[in-house]
């Protein structure tokens, strides 16, 4: 692991609220957007956000809950992995 | 985003849609250093010494798990051959070593605990047969200590009375778990060429060239790869070769992260990753499947060897580039009760014994998970043992069978271990005898290196 840097995916049906909602919980934690981006795939919406976490004193399993529940009380899927997981895979 | 969105999804789909997972992270455990004349005493050193090596073993790969969301299946522990870490042991037989590895991996919270094994495959020692005859009733009175005995290498010859043995020692086993199908066989492996480094059960054990302590990973994406060959349209056999290639490079580059995040955090060495291609008894995770995707109308068809080899071949070559510390099995995995595709081949009467024996010529392991009747003779049994150390031996490659005879089943009848080890149709086998070959005992010698043809 060589950052606190997050991304977060999610995935669902699209409504209004979505980015508003999503991102005040990200905010309560402290957490930072670095770049934000936003798609329709195969009629899906699809929003992908790099996030910064502080240094100091941020609860990863607290703010992965969070953003869990809040997703499931918006109908959608967030997930919150670290960006190593993509880098990894795609990056040599 | 410096990440392709695409990327990511991608991603995402292999783990929500197509079972992308860490098979396993095992740790590997010396217990060279437990050994003692007293069993009470070796037991002890060796509860206290795996307890204290695996305490955050569970905890860690949990957090990983977390912190990149990737699903990591079990958590398992290899140790020490125990025919060789108890050989000094005075006591008759090994049975209360099995059941301190099962407190052991269960105070652990580990899935599974391999290494009830000993490598047999020149001679035996008088620990080596304390441990095998020590077999039926280890796996019988314990739920996750798994047993592995190493019958052959190239460089040595088939042991054919430890061959003869283990035929015996299969029956024995079957019998004391009769009343669930004969479950014991399922966590007992013969092998030719055993890797010292695997970190799949049931032949998971720490060689005796390994250090104190070591994590190896498993990784796993049958899902994955035949996804990815139903995306192609129409394309020839190169083209595919080249995507699973790519998908296998892809697999191997996550269980590395994970494999270094969890040696790093635990302090301990990062050994090997072993990317094999193993099916789970889910829809789509499957082997056959991505055989069938191929363009095979059924796994078993003729042409299935020629499939099965390139994939293989293909996933081994997008592994090793990806990764450095490539090894345990690394291939493809072909055992019939955990895989719904091979299940389904089966009984439509696709996918025969012989042929599975031909498919094990080119592919990582060898007869994995398969059922056969109860009745079958424990002489039959290691005749089968005997040619698939053969073929092994000859390719200088690990094989491996892990046969059930289940107790008063027929061909007709199939067996439910549930979990990850699925169920099974009842496979016939010869009814002509090779009880005289088998009783000759001896040792089919080491095999000429050259004059290959």
């Amino acid at each position: 692991m060589t950052s606190s840097r997050f991304i977060i995916t999610v995935i669902g049906s699209d409504r209004v609220g979505i980015v508003a909602r999503i991102t005040s919980v990200m905010a309560s934690f402290n957490v930072n957007i670095v770049d934000i981006t936003q798609t329709i795939m195969q009629g899906i919406f699809t929003m992908i956000m790099l996030a910064e976490a502080p240094q100091e004193n941020f609860d990863l399993a607290a703010f992965q809950e969070a953003m869990s529940a809040e997703g499931k009380s918006l109908g959608v899927e967030v997930k919150v992995q670290h960006e190593d997981a993509f880098r990894f895979m795609h990056r040599i | 985003m410096y990440i392709n969105p695409n990327e990511i999804l991608e991603t995402i789909q292999m783990v929500r849609m197509e079972h992308l997972d860490i098979r396993t992270v095992t740790m590997g455990i010396s217990l060279r250093d437990c050994s003692h004349p007293d069993i009470e005493v070796f037991n002890e050193n060796i509860y206290e010494k795996i307890t204290t090596r695996a305490k955050e073993l569970v905890r860690t790969t949990n957090e990983i798990q977390s912190l990149y969301g990737i699903p990591i299946i079990n958590k398992r522990i290899s140790v020490t051959p125990i025919a060789v870490a108890a050989e000094s042991c005075r006591s008759p037989d090994f049975v209360s070593i099995a059941k301190t590895m099962d407190e052991a991996a269960k105070d652990s919270q580990v899935d599974f605990i391999g290494g009830f094994s000993a490598l047999v495959h020149k001679g035996a020692t008088i620990g080596d047969l304390k441990l095998i005859n020590s077999i039926p009733e280890a796996l019988e009175s314990t739920e996750k200590v798994c047993s592995s005995v190493n019958v052959a290498t190239t460089k040595t010859g088939i042991n054919m009375d430890a061959v003869g043995l283990m035929g015996n020692i299969i029956k024995k086993t079957a019998d004391l778990t009769a009343d669930r199908d004969g479950i014991g066989c399922a966590k007992l492996v013969i092998f030719a060429n055993a890797p010292e480094d695997n970190p799949f059960m049931a032949g998971a054990f720490h060689g005796i060239g390994e250090p104190e302590c070591v994590i190896n990973v498993g990784v796993s994406g049958p899902g994955v790869v035949n996804a990815a060959i139903c995306e192609l349209e129409n394309p020839n056999l190169t083209e595919i070769s080249e995507t699973i290639k790519k998908t296998a490079f892809k697999i191997t580059r996550m269980g590395e992260m994970v494999g270094r995040e969890v040696s790093r955090r635990l302090g301990v060495e990062f050994g090997i990753l072993d990317l094999s291609l193993a099916p789970t008894p889910a829809i789509g995770d499957s082997v056959a499947a991505i055989l069938e995707a191929m363009g095979l109308e059924r796994c078993g068809a003729h042409g299935t060897t020629a499939a099965l080899a390139l994939l293989n071949d293909a996933v081994k070559k997008g592994g090793a580039m990806a990764s450095s510390s490539v090894g345990g099995l690394s291939g493809a995995f072909i055992p019939v009760s955990e895989d719904a595709g091979m299940i389904e081949a089966v009984r439509a009467g696709a996918l025969s014994l012989e042929k599975l024996e031909a498919m094990t010529s080119v592919c990582s392991v060898g007869l994995d998970m398969i059922a056969v009747p109860g009745d079958t003779p424990a002489s039959t049994l290691s005749a089968i043992i005997a040619d698939e150390m053969a073929i092994g031996v000859i390719n200088r490659k690990t094989t491996a069978v892990r046969i059930i005879p289940a107790p008063g089943k027929r061909v007709g009848d199939s067996v439910e271990f549930g979990g990850l080890l699925g169920n099974a149709p009842i496979m016939p086998v010869s009814n002509f005898s090779s009880e005289t070959f088998v009783k000759r005992g001896g040792r089919i010698p080491a095999p000429i290196q050259s004059l290959t043809n």
